[in-house]
């Protein structure tokens, strides 16, 4: 197994603009691993990761990078027969990795709330929205019906619902995918989590229902100093909303630091590669779009070096050696995992 | 991706080789019916890319699906070299259908997994053009080359491709009958964001190579801009600008434009960017608003908008606004 860096060693980035809060969240050593026909599957190999209070964190990356897989495990959605977490997930005092389903389900409800990406599939639609809010409450909660109801009315308030009371009282397959999606985030408030994990909130969104939702998650951040993991394939609402950024591929993490570090002074060729692969709303137009070779590896095997080589024009047989996640070519606290030092 | 030998010789004429005129196309919905296209008029000009752009809802893969016959048209008329689309049957029909194909959105979805890629590839050959399976897959092996998947590609299931390698497949399909007029309707949205521009390149070239007309549904306003010579704007089933592509990205004319593409996030130092954010959703096309369509929305809309609806109208060569009040032009 690769070494994975400690980071605290290297020093974390500090929040951009702002004073570094108290840590809320600190995985270490995480591994995710699916048992799967072709053999063992690591879709998180190794990643260390500090989520301040009242920061976005973004943990970008495509397909079969270990994004999901990551935030899952870290409150235990993906536990199962046929799944190996190993590593540590503290929060307020307690090793997530470790702790038992009953004491998960409660960090779940109050602790760490998730928002999925597909809001049709994870809401009943047997149920009026409000009514899962409010089911959200009374749960976790010594909270009467009406109370709970009416904290529902306010949460839809909050996450900018047109019309609130008469949302709380449809069911979901009456509003729109906008709305369906702040029903989900209205249930992840729905206990005043510390820290909410948006899983490609926006992405089946259109942009201007898109940029609405931002919006809502801009402002929960500032009024409610909520710890937010924002998990995205999209830069650009990266470069919207994060404060600090860590770029997955494969598994691992081949880039972390602060919004303008990662942006600005990207220093992995992947990031660099992502960043030129954006089609640009300005500048010049060339006709044909910057591309990098290949596709990712997703499959059981991993090469010993660094996963993202085969796609790489810099690669030389350095590559093919482990690499750490540390701080290199880029400023105090800006991490990457690439070896090549010629690029920079 | 293999260069292209030779440069494009493939320019945009201004002479339509698809006319669309009037096309209506009305869905059922319960015990009402709604119209996903509201009469929609537009030149497709011999030799060019022509993005239709809009949210999901406002009709544009039913406009790209429509002109194929895919969908059924209420009403309206598609000529294509002379001859209404709409009124073909029969062994007519299948042989002008070998001159217009489609890209799918979903590379999973839209290739038989029993089969094998090449005999996916040769199938229009087989159906449109009447050929034998030895001459087919000879041609299909061709196409696939040429897309990047070699021989050995050819004889195994869609499953084992990834999503890029699928829409390559996808492509070759599409191009193996030697159509002159390609929907692509988000051929790349499906796909990871290294992988899209890949496909992207790749359309773009076998375009200038066959000298295609290409109709580029999408709703991603950054590749538009790179793929488009023109773009057509689309809200509710009704066309609401028409520009050349630079004069549509230097600023649209129609409120919607300019807010679409202002919500676009974009990888920017500042974060203070002015943002148009529209407030509510799309309204429901069973019960329109009464007067223009974007009114309910529109940052700008008065009393006149909200009871007479705008017609399209020139408001430069080659450009045409639906609005009362289109920016700059007002």
């Amino acid at each position: 197994m690769t070494a994975v860096s400690d980071v605290s060693k290297t020093g974390e980035p500090a929040a951009n603009g702002r004073v570094a809060g108290d840590e809320v969240l600190r995985v270490r050593d995480l591994h995710v691993t699916f048992d799967v026909r072709a053999g063992r599957l690591p879709a998180v190999a190794g990643v260390d990761l500090t989520l301040r209070r009242g920061e976005v964190l973004a943990l970008v990356g495509e397909s079969g990078s270990g994004k999901s897989a990551l935030s899952m495990a870290l409150v235990g959605l993906n536990r199962g027969p046929r799944t190996t977490i190993t590593g540590s997930v503290e929060f307020n005092g307690m090793d997530l990795v470790r702790a038992s389903d009953r004491e998960l389900r409660k960090v779940r409800g109050n602790g760490i709330a998730v928002v999925f990406q597909d809001a049709l599939a994870a809401l009943n639609p047997l149920h009026r929205a409000g009514a899962q809010v409010a089911e959200m409450i009374t749960t976790h909660r010594a909270v009467g019906k009406d109370a709970a109801w009416n904290r529902a009315i306010e949460l839809f308030t909050d996450v900018g619902m047109a019309d609130p009371h008469r949302a709380v009282r449809a069911y979901p397959h009456e509003l729109s995918g906008g709305m369906r999606q702040r029903v989900m985030i209205a249930l992840g408030l729905a206990n005043n989590p510390d820290v909410l994990i948006a899983d490609e909130p926006t992405t089946a969104l259109d942009v201007t229902i898109q940029a609405q939702v931002l919006e809502v998650l801009k402002e929960l951040q500032r009024e409610h100093h909520t710890s937010i993991i924002l998990i995205t394939h999209d830069l650009g609402v990266v470069a919207e909303v994060a404060d600090r950024i860590a770029v997955m591929y494969a598994g691992r993490i081949v880039e972390y630091g602060t919004r303008d570090q990662v942006l600005f002074d990207p220093q992995h060729p992947y990031t660099r590669g992502l960043l030129d692969v954006v089609p640009s709303l300005t500048g010049p137009v060339t006709g044909r779009l910057s591309a990098i070779p290949g596709s990712a590896v997703t499959g059981v095997e991993r090469p010993p070096g660094c996963a993202f080589a085969p796609r790489c024009r810099l690669a030389g047989p350095e590559c093919e050696q482990p690499v750490e996640l540390r701080q290199r070519g880029g400023e105090q606290g800006h991490l990457d995992a690439c070896t090549k030092e010629d690029h920079r | 991706m293999t260069a292209v030998a030779g440069k494009p010789t493939r320019t945009p004429s201004s002479t339509a080789l698809v006319a669309v005129d009037g096309l209506t196309v009305e869905y059922r919905r319960g015990r009402e019916t709604f119209e996903a296209l509201r009469g929609v008029s537009l030149d497709i000009h011999e030799g060019e890319t022509l993005a239709l752009v809009g949210e999901s809802g406002c009709g544009k893969s039913t406009f790209g699906r429509t002109l194929l016959r895919l969908e059924r048209a209420t009403a309206g008329e598609v000529r294509y070299r002379g001859v209404d689309l709409l009124k073909l049957r029969g062994v007519e029909l299948r042989r002008t259908r070998a001159e217009l194909q489609m890209v799918f959105q979903d590379p999973f979805s839209s290739l038989n997994p029993r089969r094998k890629v090449v005999d996916i590839v040769a199938a229009p050959l087989r159906h449109a053009r009447g050929m034998s399976r030895a001459e087919a897959r000879a041609e299909a092996l061709t196409i696939l080359e040429r897309v990047g998947l070699g021989a050995e590609a050819a004889n195994r299931r869609p499953a084992e491709f990834s999503g890029g390698q699928r829409q390559r497949i996808g492509i070759a399909r599409a191009l193996v009958s030697r159509p002159r007029f390609v929907v692509a309707d988000e051929p790349v949205s499906a796909l990871d964001v290294s992988v899209q521009a890949q496909v992207v390149n790749l359309l773009a070239d076998l375009a200038d190579e066959y000298l295609l007309t290409v109709l580029f549904i999408s709703h991603d306003l950054g590749v538009v801009r790179h793929v488009a010579d023109r773009v057509a704007l689309m809200y509710l089933g009704q066309i609401v600008e028409i520009a050349d592509r630079d004069v549509f990205f230097s600023g649209p004319a129609h409120p919607y434009g300019e807010a679409l593409l202002s919500a676009v996030p974009v990888v920017e130092r500042t974060r203070s960017r002015e943002r148009i954010v529209l407030g509510g959703d799309l309204p429901d096309p069973v019960h329109p608003p009464a007067g223009c369509l974007f009114s309910t929305r529109c940052p700008l809309a008065d009393e006149h908008c909200r009871t007479a609806r705008p017609e399209m109208r020139d408001i430069a060569p080659g450009r045409q606004v639906r609005c009362h009040y289109p920016k700059g032009f007002s």
